[in-house]
């Protein structure tokens, strides 16, 4: 690839993504409807070649490139081949669920490539600039893509809140980096960080940007008491929105929370990693318990994800290497286990409306058995039962805090994730031991069928040999 | 002779201002989006205060690039209220109240 001048070489992935989406919208104007597939076809294209780039730009070194801004290191090229395998995961999902629904538009894909793109920006940023652009692409698909369904009163009422409250967490996010450049003079990521290191000891006004930015980046992830908007967008989108919503953005709040915290401000950890272990304990309280009154699967999905994030937080406020590392073990874990649990909400969903209440669930061993089973292993590896995928990102997690001496944090989140094996197991006990509600199997699609079944074995079989995704997590983050 | 500390209090100021009109607002949703758009505009004024005191202008361009990204999200932000109010027949920040945040 000589024809591309060096310094493009390691954005090669975000070009290729952003020419691939100028084909899809452009060839979708043109397509009928009853060729939608064509469309879908074109995305995962554009993903596959843009995956193909990453390889292309290499992952081996750091190399900083486009005058400073971008930046592509071993996390980055880790991050953007999960990301785009996640996407394409949800484009497959989607597809399933938007069939014979009047919301079927090309536009889904475009948008969900849109916030993709938006994602693998915030990966690579180098500086405050490129990190903040990323993010606002990212969250500009995501608002447009929770209305998708016009005609859903609920979908609008979800998108407007989501839109306000994510322009606040931007606003805020915004301000704290306004103080940063003030403090320090730059918006060089490495500048910022040197500027930090070498003051005595941080001024007030460093204090303040990094309380700011703590809450920009919570209200992201959807810690307490940032976290208003999680339920209500959960069970305000289409299913399928819902389920890019839970999954892929997590990633990009990783990569966001990686950049800022532990490369930009490092010398600052005394000030942001007790915020951010106060923020976890809330959320593991906060969603654990209010997660066992919800009536709603997506509802109780939400604050599951909400007690999740507050595990990663964990992980954060363990201040060491081990602890990041876990952190991304258990974030790569977790977006795994949401995309199969809401794979098991579009599966239950029919033809032009949505089955979301946890009633539903009932008797699902007897019109699925094979589904129940997929359904099984997810809400134990959530619990973090071994010898599944969640037991080790929990255990990883609380090993890096013991190591670095937060014992309380440690008890909290073990107690935290007692409390939240109840919900977890009553979604167990209606598909197993309740008669169903309504007769008749589930047959699913064959897509469906095939992805539901990998993304649960896949969560089953990073439990049985977890090394080699641990190994990938330390390598990403050496 | 005004001082960085005065453009900065102004800035805070504003922000606050923006804030408390985000939260205090019960009636209108196109408030809420002017509390959006002032919250940006305490930020760019942060930056630009920053950037002159500094003598910087790495500053001022991120400034015209919140500018941008604010549009967009003026037009975003809009498009949902039509949406909205093409459903709901209104956009009274009390009628949200079908999900239960």
């Amino acid at each position: 690839m000589s024809w591309i001048p060096i310094d493009y070489l390691p954005a090669l992935p975000e070009i290729t993504l952003g020419l691939g989406i100028c084909i899809v919208l452009l060839a979708d104007l043109f397509l009928p409807a009853k060729l939608r597939d064509v469309t879908f076809l074109l995305a995962m294209a554009t993903l596959g070649a843009a995956a193909m780039a990453v390889g292309e730009a290499g992952t081996a070194g750091s190399v900083v490139a486009l005058s400073g801004s971008f930046v592509s290191d071993p996390l980055a090229g880790f991050l953007k081949l999960f990301a785009l395998a996640m996407l394409a995961t949800v484009l497959l999902y989607s597809r399933a669920d938007l069939q014979g629904r009047p919301y079927n538009k090309g536009e889904y894909y475009v948008l969900a490539l849109f916030a993709g793109l938006g994602i693998l920006v915030m990966i690579s940023g180098a500086n405050l600039l490129t990190l903040y652009l990323g993010l606002e692409m990212q969250a500009l698909a995501l608002y447009a893509l929770v209305a998708f369904d016009r005609d859903s009163p609920v979908a609008a009422e979800a998108a407007m809140k989501y839109f306000v409250l994510g322009a606040i967490a931007s606003a805020c996010l915004l301000y704290g980096i306004s103080l940063l450049y003030g403090v320090t003079g730059s918006i060089q990521i490495v500048d910022v960080a040197e500027a930090l290191g070498s003051a005595d000891q941080a001024s007030a006004a460093t204090l303040l940007a990094v309380a700011f930015v703590v809450v920009g980046i919570a209200f992201k992830f959807g810690a307490v008491p940032f976290h208003t908007w999680v339920p209500d967008v959960y069970q305000g989108a289409p299913a399928s929105v819902t389920l890019f919503v839970g999954t892929v953005p997590k990633i990009g709040a990783f990569a966001l929370a990686v950049r800022i915290f532990v490369e930009a401000l490092a010398a600052s950890a005394e000030a942001w990693a007790p915020m951010l272990g106060a923020l976890a304990v809330l959320s593991l309280a906060i969603g654990n318990i209010v997660a066992i009154a919800q009536t709603n699967l997506r509802r109780m999905l939400a604050y599951s994800t909400i007690a999740h994030v507050g595990f990663i937080f964990l992980g954060f406020a363990a201040g060491s290497q081990d602890g990041v590392e876990a952190a991304l073990f258990y974030t790569v874990v977790y977006v795994l286990m949401a995309a199969g649990a809401f794979g098991v909400v579009i599966l239950l969903g029919r033809q032009g409306e949505t089955s979301d209440q946890l009633d539903d669930l009932r008797g699902l061993s007897q019109r699925s058995p094979w589904f129940a089973l997929m359904m099984l292993l997810l809400m134990i590896s959530m619990i973090g039962v071994p010898p599944l995928a969640g037991f080790y990102a929990k255990w990883w997690v609380l090993a890096a805090l013991l190591d670095s001496g937060h014992l309380w944090l440690a008890i909290a989140g073990v107690v935290f994730s007692v409390i939240g094996a109840f919900y977890y197991l009553r979604v167990i006990k209606l598909m197993y031991f309740d008669p169903p509600a309504e007769a008749g199997p589930l047959r699913p699609g064959g897509s469906l069928r095939l992805v539901l079944s990998l993304n649960a074995l896949l969560v089953l079989a990073i439990g049985l040999f977890p090394e080699s995704l641990i190994e990938l997590c330390a390598q990403a983050l050496a | 002779m005004i001082g960085l500390e005065h453009y900065l209090t102004l800035s805070a100021a504003l922000f606050v201002i923006a804030v408390a009109g985000i939260f205090i607002n019960r009636k209108n949703v196109i408030v809420l989006l002017m509390c959006v758009e002032l919250l940006l505009l305490a930020v760019n004024f942060n930056f630009v205060a920053f950037s002159r005191f500094l003598d910087d202008t790495t500053g001022q361009v991120f400034v015209f690039f919140i500018l941008t990204v604010a549009a967009a999200e003026a037009a975003i932000g809009l498009a949902i209220l039509v949406v909205l109010f093409r459903s709901r027949r209104s956009i009274d920040v009390q009628q949200m109240d079908v999900l239960k945040g």
